[in-house]
């Protein structure tokens, strides 16, 4: 075999653009058996050629697998290939989404410790504060999203981490990122956005000075609807011991999901392209449709943060969330149950369009006053777009509005 | 949900992903069994043994037949298999005419296997009709054509060629894998089955060997699908789930890569050390005219150029680009660059690849998914070394 050479090397003159990232990054140019793609190593465990390789291994911190939960080569150029996009230092592939802060927090987190949310970030993060890490002590203060004097204010001297999403789901609120990595900066305390719903092709918070962005790679990174997969990226030494409680803890993906995660990587920017322009014209649709009351999008001029979408992000998504006039919440049941192409289904990012109302697929055991708190109206509606042909999905969700 | 009258982009996603009815699953589940309970002896269900069939396969079939605008589709082991199902339609002492500019597989096969069988051969230049009608014999049951051509990237007028083999009573197939159903749909300008090596576009990633037959009409898709089930080279469940889910970026894949194509030919065109530039794009290519009007605004990814020099210069470029890997197939994510003479058509005689035009100086490049700076810049080098 060559010995391995991977993109970073080239003597290109400009820094490689984000297709040729998404295709090359992080692979060697050589693979095994001078395959052109890399092979799915499903190996357990790996092998030793006699007693003193061991000890090398061991002594040396010779760079080579181990044991399956410790790493694995796919794994790896999977992650190579994130952190490039990401613009980090290091990626960490975890089995899920919620493995990935999971990961982060159990690492960074000690019993007395504190986080500050911004409320609207994705429920199941700040339940997994709020109601586990308490148990082992940690302390979970929420401000409301986009109020950085209420963030600033919530910082004490044990707080260790401030987290939020951007856009958040399903109001789309955007986060100034300058402002939000200026008070870690400030406070001495370290930053998270989880940025599943912008990518990296629309925003790279690591260059405003944020510490760790949060995937839930299963959406826009895959691409496919078709595995689950989380991804922490960071400064190296930052994520060192995470990388170390992923191996002890392992909550780690498998190598046929890194294969497939590898190949939806591939086609990202195109896709990314795609679910932006179908993104926008869906909702310059919706905002001019008499059925509908309110339409929630950075990349139209009334969404309250326009400005500081438009000045950070390079796109706004395949994510809207829309109101219907007057209606109930079974008459906007009628709605999606109405639409022929987006299936009815949570999760978001795929190829194919997903149509949801959040009062009943996420929402639906909560008081209509907690419901009301969170900002989940009974007619609200949140689709996904996909890459279909924007005319076909045009058409459909106006049948279904018009019915 | 019927999607006939939907648009391109939107079947290729879900014609060959419905819902699974037992979970909800919004991509189905991978079939891998190799055979099918029965509801009772000498009673079928849709399904019974893998080799006739398999829902995952099912899936794919259908797909490419929706994208293809065909009866039905059969998806086999490999681009050869679904060639070689075409040839066993005909009978010994039938003739075929082929393209000349053909995949040089396609011209093993019918040179060096089907000759076995007692059929016979002509390769015309089918981007002269008149040569074609001329070529046509009493006994001539197949025209195969492919557009653009391999590797000189001719353009064959499909409509015309149909009628003239329809004539003379030859079915028409087409190898459509260089310009895909994104840019061009034969069976729509008269052919009656559609070929395709789904290892390159349609699968699109590099890592999937497959073929595809689509047929015009129930009776000739029965007559395919007879030979596929009893001679087996059908796609496997693992491959043909890949490819389905290659297919639904398909028409951003091949729009983009066309694109930056277009941009590399331009930029090729200029070069000084560049003998000619071989891409339907070109307004100069003999053929673009015709793929302006046959290829639907796509001009496809795949680019022959022939350098100023011998075969040790073509030689030299083909092996030191660092984007472009130097491999033989096409059609991927990844740029490839390769020599027509001394790998992808290998196959030919010598002296029948000079006549074909296979110079010493072609390199042949499929062009992928990267920027086309990075792509640019990576040719500029690897021609301008000394």
């Amino acid at each position: 075999m060559n010995s391995p050479r991977q993109l970073e090397s080239f003597s290109s003159p400009q820094k490689p653009g984000a297709s040729t990232l998404a295709v090359h990054a992080g692979e060697d140019r050589h693979k095994l058996g001078d395959s052109i793609t890399d092979p799915i190593v499903c190996a357990a465990t790996y092998t030793f050629a006699d007693t003193q390789a061991v000890i090398d291994f061991i002594e040396k911190k010779q760079p080579r697998e181990e044991y399956g939960r410790y790493g694995n080569p796919g794994e790896k150029v999977v992650e190579r290939k994130l952190a490039a996009l990401e613009g980090g230092e290091l990626a960490l592939l975890y089995s899920s989404g919620m493995a990935a802060i999971v990961g982060l927090l159990m690492a960074k987190l000690n019993a007395g410790d504190e986080v500050v949310f911004f409320d609207e970030c994705y429920h199941r993060s700040r339940e997994f504060c709020a109601k586990h890490l308490s148990r082992f002590g940690v302390v979970t203060r929420q401000v409301k999203t986009c109020d950085y004097e209420a963030m600033d204010a919530a910082v004490t001297p044990r707080t260790k981490l401030l987290i939020s999403e951007s856009p958040t789901n399903p109001h789309l609120s955007i986060i100034d990122l300058e402002k939000f990595a200026a008070i870690g900066k400030r406070r001495g305390v370290e930053t998270l956005i989880d940025a599943t719903l912008a990518t990296p092709f629309n925003v790279r918070p690591l260059e405003y000075g944020v510490d760790y962005v949060l995937h839930s790679a299963t959406k826009y990174l895959a691409g496919h609807n078709d595995l689950l997969a989380g991804v922490i990226v960071g400064a190296a030494e930052k994520l060192e011991p995470v990388k170390k409680l992923r191996g002890i803890l392992g909550a780690i993906n498998s190598p046929h999901n890194i294969f497939l995660l590898e190949r939806g990587l591939k086609t990202f920017e195109l896709r990314m392209q795609r679910q932006n322009a179908n993104g926008q014209a869906i909702a310059e649709f919706l905002v001019a449709h008499p059925r509908v009351e309110r339409v929630y999008y950075p990349g139209l001029p009334s969404h309250p943060y326009h400005e500081v979408a438009r000045r950070t992000m390079r796109g706004f998504g395949g994510l809207i969330t829309f109101l219907v006039k007057d209606a109930t919440w079974q008459q906007t049941a009628r709605i999606v149950d109405a639409v022929q192409i987006p299936r009815i289904g949570p999760s978001l990012g795929g190829v194919e369009s997903l149509i949801e109302q959040p009062l009943v697929m996420s929402y639906y055991e909560c008081t209509p006053e907690d419901r009301q708190r969170f900002g989940i109206y009974d007619n609200m509606i949140r689709l996904s777009c996909g890459i279909e042909n924007i005319e076909d999905l045009i058409s459909d969700l106006k049948q279904a509005l018009e019915q | 949900m019927n999607h006939t009258d939907r648009g391109f982009r939107t079947r290729s996603i879900h014609v060959g992903s419905p819902r699974d009815p037992r979970t909800g699953a919004v991509v189905p589940p991978i079939y891998l069994a190799s055979t099918y309970v029965q509801p009772g002896a000498g009673e079928w269900g849709e399904f019974d043994y893998a080799r006739s069939g398999n829902p995952t396969r099912k899936n794919l079939e259908n797909v490419i037949a929706s994208l293809e605008g065909g009866y039905g589709g059969l998806a086999l082991a490999s681009g050869m298999a679904a060639t070689h199902t075409v040839t066993m339609l005909l009978s010994h002492g039938d003739h075929i005419v082929a393209g000349s500019d053909i995949y040089g597989g396609t011209y093993r096969l019918l040179h060096k296997i089907c000759d076995r069988a007692g059929l016979t051969v002509t390769l015309v230049d089918t981007t002269d009709p008149a040569r074609l009608a001329a070529a046509m014999q009493p006994r001539t049951r197949l025209l195969w054509l492919e557009s653009p051509g391999n590797p000189r990237l001719s353009i064959t007028d499909l409509a015309a060629c149909a009628e003239i083999a329809h004539r003379a009573g030859a079915l028409v197939a087409v190898d459509n894998t260089f310009a895909t159903p994104v840019a061009t749909r034969p069976l729509e300008l008269g052919a009656d089955i559609v070929m395709h090596s789904s290892t390159k576009y349609l699968g699109g990633h590099s890592d999937v060997l497959g073929g595809a037959l689509v047929a015009n009409s129930k009776e000739l898709y029965e007559r395919l699908y007879f030979i596929q089930n009893a001679t087996g080279a059908v796609q496997a469940p693992w491959d043909s789930y890949l490819i389905t889910r290659g297919i639904k970026t398909l028409s951003v894949r091949v729009r983009e890569q066309s694109l930056t194509a277009m941009r590399l030919a331009e930029y090729l065109r200029g070069h000084p050390r560049v003998q000619q530039v071989l891409y339907p794009g070109l307004p100069d290519h003999p053929g673009h005219r015709l793929a302006a009007r046959q290829m639907n605004g796509v001009f496809g990814a795949m680019l022959t150029l022939e350098i100023k020099g011998d075969y040790a210069r073509a030689k030299t470029i083909a092996e030191s680009t660092k984007l472009f890997q130097l491999a033989v197939s096409l059609g991927a994510v990844e740029s490839l660059i390769e020599q027509p003479a001394s790998m992808s058509h290998a196959s030919y005689d010598p002296q029948a690849r000079t006549a074909h035009g296979i110079t010493d100086g072609l390199i042949r490049l499929s062009v992928g998914l990267e920027d086309f700076e990075d792509l640019r810049d990576d040719l500029r080098q690897a021609i301008e070394q000394d």
